[in-house]
C-alpha cells in the first residue's frame, strides 16, 4: 500500500527531538513506533491473570483488532456505534494527561487486548511530563502507570482481577494511575481494591 | 429612493424574505434598509457558535424569535475533539433569556446543553414552542422534565442523537394534562422506559402530533394503542421492533397501520423480527422516507419491504442490503433521491456482507433523481466511480467511505484520483464530497479546478504533499468547511492561503505536519481569524516551534479569542505567542 507516499516531511533538525511525537501516517496496526525497551507497559506492570478469562490465550503478541487502533476511523457516529450493538463506552482518565478518551469495551475480548489498545493511545503521555530532550532519549525514566477502574457498586478495583466479562459488565469508567500513587493496592482476592479516589 | 417608503412597508416587503442571504444582502443595500431589516430579523442561524458572541447578536437583531445554532466541529462526531472542548450553550441561554422574552425556536447541534440551561429556557421564554437538540450532550432528563413541565406551548421536542444522562423515564410524565400543542416528539436517543399510559395520554390529546419517535424502550405490542390515537401521524419512529411471534400481536399491528393513512416516514426498527414486517406494508406505497439504519434484517427482507415503497425518495440501510438488494432497490425506486448505506461491521477485518461498489453503481443507474449518497464499502474502483460521475451529473451530496484507509482501486491497484475527479469534473453542482481511498495530490488539482460550488470537503488519508492542499485553498470558490485528518500537508499551502480561510467558516486539520511556528504566525497574520491548537502533550511552547501540532482548528470571527478553551487548547494570539483562557 502506498504507505510511504504518505509520510510527512520531518526536518532533521526536528527530528531528534520530535522522534516521539511525530505524526506518523499510515494503515492502522502497521504504524506503531518502535517502543525503546526499557519502558514498562501497562501489561508488564500489572501481572494479569489471563488464565481466568476463559477465552484469553496466553500469548502477549495478541494484536488488538487492527482497524478500532485508528481514533474515529471509519467515520462512525458513537450514537450509532452504541445503538447497534451492545456498545460499552467507558470513560478513560490518565493521571498527567489533560484529557479524558473513551473506549468500548465490546470490541475487545481480553485484557490484553484492551491494555494494548491503551497503550497506543496514551503513548504521547510519557512525553507530558518530561521538560527536556535528554528525558524523552532516556525511556527508563518513562511513569508507570497502573490500570485501575470503577465498578457498580463505586469501588475502585485493580484492573486484571475479575474474569474479563465480568469486568466488561460492572466498569463504569477506568483510571490509569501513576504507579508511585497506587500504593497500598490491595492484592486482588478479598477486600475491595482500592479506596476510592 | 429609500426614504420614499414608509419603514412599515419596507419591513412588510422584508417579511417576505425568509433566507439569511437575502436578508443579509438587504442590510446591505444602505443604512436606513440595514436598521429596518434588522429590528425585523426573526430567525437567526450561527454555524459556529464561536464566531459571534450573544452581546453582538442582541445587539444587531433585537426582537429575534428563533435561534439555530452549531457548536463542535463535526469530527467530534468520530471522537476527534477532546472532551471538554466547549461549545456551551448556557451563555447563550443566559442573554437571551434576558434580551428575548419572546423567544419561541431553540435548535442546536452538537453543543453542550446543561439541565440548567433547560431549566432556564423553561422559566424564561412564555412562548417557547420549539427545541430541537441535535447530537448534544451534557443534561439529563430531569432537564427535559421542566421543559414538559413549564412550556405550556410546546410544539416540537426532538432529541435526535443527542447523548443524555437518562435518569428515568418519569420526565415524559410531566408534560401537563393541559398540554395539547405537541406536534412533534422525537425521544429516540433515550435508554429508559416511560410511562406508557402517560405516553398514550399524552399523543391522544395532542391532535396535531404529526412527528412520534419513540425509543427502544417502546415494544411493538404498544405501537397499536399509539397509531390508534394518533392516527394523523406522518412520521413515526417505532421502538423494539420485536416480539414473539404471535398472530393476535401481528394483526393488531397491521390494522393499526392500515389506519395511519398519511405516513410519510418511518424510522427506529431496533431488534427486528423480519415476521412483523408485512405489517407495514399497508403504508409503503405512501412512504418517502425510510431509515433502516439500525434494523438488523438481511437482503431477502430488506428487498420484500423496500420493493413495496415506490415512491421511497430516501433511504437509510445497513449494508446488510447487499448489492443484490441495492440492484431492486434500483429497479423499484425510481424517486430515490438521498441513500444512505451504514457498515454492519466497521471494524470487522474481514468483509461480512456481499456489498460492493456494484450496489452504488447500480443505484446510480437505475435511480435518475439520485443527489445525495453516503456509502461505506469495502473495495472501490475508478471504473465505478467515473459511471457514477456521469450517470449523475446532478450530484449534490457525495460521501464514499471505503473501509481501509488508503485502498487503491482494487482493479488496478491504482490510486483513485481519476474516480473521485470524474466526480467532481461531471458533478458541476457538487456541495459536499467525502473521500477516501488511496489519493494522491492529482486529486486536489481536479477538485480545485472543477469543483466550484463545492462548500464542504472531507480529507483523510490522502495527498503527497503540501500541493495538495494548495489546489483545494486556491481554486474551491465555494469552500466553507474544510476537515482534514492524517494527511502529509503542513505550514507553506496554509500559509499561502491565509486569506482563504475568512472566506471559510471553519477549517480543522489534525495529525498532519502543520507546525507551531505556523500556527503562530498565522495566528499573527489574521486577527479575525481563531487559532487553536489542540495538543494533549501540554503546552506546544514546550517544544520546537517546528514540531507538528496535533490538531488545529481555524475560524473565523467576529467576538475575538473565546474565553471558556480548556487546559489542552491554546489560542494563536496576535499580542501573544500564546494565551490560556
Amino acid at each position: 500500500m502506498g504507505v510511504g507516499s504518505g509520510m510527512p516531511t520531518v526536518n532533521s533538525h526536528v527530528s531528534s527531538c520530535c522522534l516521539k511525537t511525530e505524526l506518523t501516517l499510515g494503515l492502522p496496526g502497521g504504524q506503531k513506533t518502535s517502543k525503546s525497551g526499557s519502558k514498562r507497559g501497562f501489561s508488564e506492570t500489572v501481572d494479569l491473570r489471563l488464565g481466568s478469562s476463559c477465552d484469553d490465550e496466553v500469548s502477549v503478541s495478541t494484536p488488538p483488532p487492527s482497524k478500532a487502533q485508528v481514533v474515529g476511523w471509519p467515520p462512525v457516529r458513537s450514537y450509532r456505534k452504541n445503538m447497534m450493538k451492545n456498545c460499552k463506552y467507558v470513560k478513560v482518565a490518565v493521571d498527567g494527561a489533560p484529557y479524558l478518551r473513551k473506549v468500548d469495551l465490546e470490541i475487545y475480548t481480553s485484557y490484553q487486548q484492551l491494555l494494548a489498545a491503551l497503550e497506543e493511545m496514551f503513548t504521547c503521555l510519557t512525553i507530558c511530563n518530561v521538560v527536556n530532550e535528554r528525558k524523552i532519549m532516556d525511556s527508563s525514566n518513562g511513569t508507570e502507570y497502573v490500570p485501575t477502574y470503577e465498578d457498580r457498586d463505586g469501588d475502585w478495583m485493580l484492573v486484571g482481577d475479575v474474569p474479563w466479562k465480568m469486568f466488561v459488565e460492572s466498569c463504569k469508567r477506568m483510571r490509569l494511575m501513576k504507579s508511585s500513587e497506587a500504593v497500598g493496592l490491595a492484592p486482588k482476592t478479598s477486600s475491595k481494591g482500592l479506596s476510592k479516589s | 429612493m429609500a426614504y420614499s417608503f414608509p419603514e412599515e412597508v419596507l419591513e412588510h416587503v422584508f417579511s417576505f424574505l425568509s433566507s439569511d442571504r437575502d436578508r443579509n444582502a438587504v442590510s446591505l443595500v444602505c443604512k436606513s434598509w440595514y436598521e429596518i431589516e434588522r429590528w425585523c430579523r426573526r430567525r437567526v442561524f450561527i454555524g459556529n457558535c464561536y464566531a459571534v458572541s450573544p452581546d453582538i447578536v442582541i445587539r444587531r437583531f433585537p426582537e429575534v424569535r428563533a435561534l439555530e445554532m452549531k457548536g463542535k466541529p463535526h469530527f467530534a462526531d468520530f471522537n476527534l475533539v477532546p472532551e471538554g472542548w466547549g461549545a456551551y450553550v448556557h451563555p447563550w441561554i443566559r442573554a437571551m433569556s434576558a434580551a428575548y422574552p419572546l423567544l419561541e425556536e431553540i435548535k442546536l447541534k452538537r453543543m453542550v446543553v446543561t439541565d440548567e440551561s433547560l431549566e432556564l429556557i423553561a422559566r424564561s421564554f412564555k412562548n417557547f414552542k420549539v427545541l430541537v437538540l441535535s447530537s448534544c450532550e451534557g443534561f439529563t432528563t430531569d432537564g427535559l422534565a421542566s421543559i414538559a413541565a413549564n412550556c405550556r406551548n410546546l410544539r416540537e421536542l426532538d432529541l435526535r442523537e443527542s447523548e443524555v444522562e437518562d435518569l428515568s423515564g418519569h420526565w415524559l410524565s410531566h408534560f401537563p394534562d393541559n398540554c395539547t400543542s405537541l406536534v412533534s416528539l422525537n425521544m429516540s436517543c433515550l435508554g429508559s422506559e416511560v410511562s406508557f399510559s402517560a405516553l398514550e395520554r399524552l399523543v391522544a390529546r395532542c391532535p396535531n402530533l404529526r412527528t412520534l419517535r419513540l425509543n427502544r424502550a417502546v415494544p411493538i405490542e404498544k405501537l397499536p394503542n399509539l397509531l390508534h390515537r394518533a392516527p394523523q401521524l406522518v412520521e413515526l419512529g417505532t421502538g423494539a421492533y420485536s416480539a414473539e411471534i404471535r398472530s393476535d400481536i401481528f394483526s393488531n399491528l397491521a390494522e393499526a397501520f392500515s389506519v395511519c393513512k398519511q405516513l410519510k416516514g418511518l424510522s427506529g426498527f431496533w431488534d427486528v423480527v423480519p415476521a412483523f414486517l408485512p405489517a407495514m406494508y399497508s403504508v409503503c406505497s405512501g412512504i418517502t422516507s425510510l431509515n433502516l439504519s439500525y434494523a438488523t434484517i438481511q437482503s431477502p427482507d430488506l428487498v420484500k419491504l423496500v420493493s413495496q415503497c415506490r415512491n421511497l425518495q430516501r433511504l437509510w440501510v445497513l449494508d446488510y442490503i447487499e448489492d443484490t438488494g441495492l440492484e431492486a432497490l434500483a429497479a423499484s425506486c425510481k424517486d430515490l433521491q438521498e441513500l444512505r448505506v451504514f457498515p454492519s461491521d466497521p471494524f470487522g477485518a474481514e468483509p461480512n456482507v456481499a456489498l460492493t461498489e456494484q450496489g452504488l453503481v447500480s443505484v446510480s443507474e437505475g435511480c435518475p433523481k439520485l443527489q445525495s449518497v453516503l456509502y461505506f464499502c469495502r473495495q472501490m474502483s475508478n471504473a465505478a466511480l467515473v459511471t457514477i460521475a456521469r450517470n449523475r451529473p446532478e450530484m449534490i451530496r457525495f460521501r464514499l467511505c471505503i473501509i481501509e484507509p488508503q485502498a487503491p482501486d482494487y482493479l488496478t491497484l491504482e490510486p483513485l484520483d481519476a474516480g473521485f475527479g470524474a466526480i467532481v469534473e461531471n458533478c458541476k453542482e457538487l456541495r459536499r464530497l467525502s473521500m477516501s481511498g488511496l489519493l494522491t495530490d492529482k486529486v486536489f488539482e481536479y477538485i480545485g479546478n472543477h469543483a466550484k460550488k463545492l462548500e464542504m470537503l472531507s480529507i483523510a488519508f490522502a495527498g503527497d504533499s503540501d500541493l495538495g492542499l494548495h489546489h483545494v485553498l486556491s481554486g474551491c470558490e465555494s469552500l466553507r468547511k474544510l476537515e482534514i485528518r492524517d494527511c502529509p500537508f503542513g505550514d507553506k499551502a496554509l500559509l499561502a492561503n491565509a486569506a482563504k480561510l475568512e472566506t471559510m467558516r471553519s477549517l480543522w486539520m489534525s495529525s498532519c505536519s502543520v507546525s507551531f511556528g505556523a500556527c503562530k504566525l498565522l495566528g499573527q497574520k489574521m486577527p479575525r481569524l481563531n487559532v487553536e491548537v489542540i495538543d494533549e502533550r501540554g503546552p506546544p511552547d514546550s517544544r520546537p516551534e517546528s514540531c507538528p501540532v496535533e490538531k488545529l482548528y481555524v475560524y473565523r470571527t467576529v467576538a475575538g479569542r473565546r474565553a471558556d478553551m480548556p487546559g489542552f487548547v491554546w489560542t494563536m494570539d496576535g499580542d501573544k505567542s500564546l494565551t490560556f483562557s
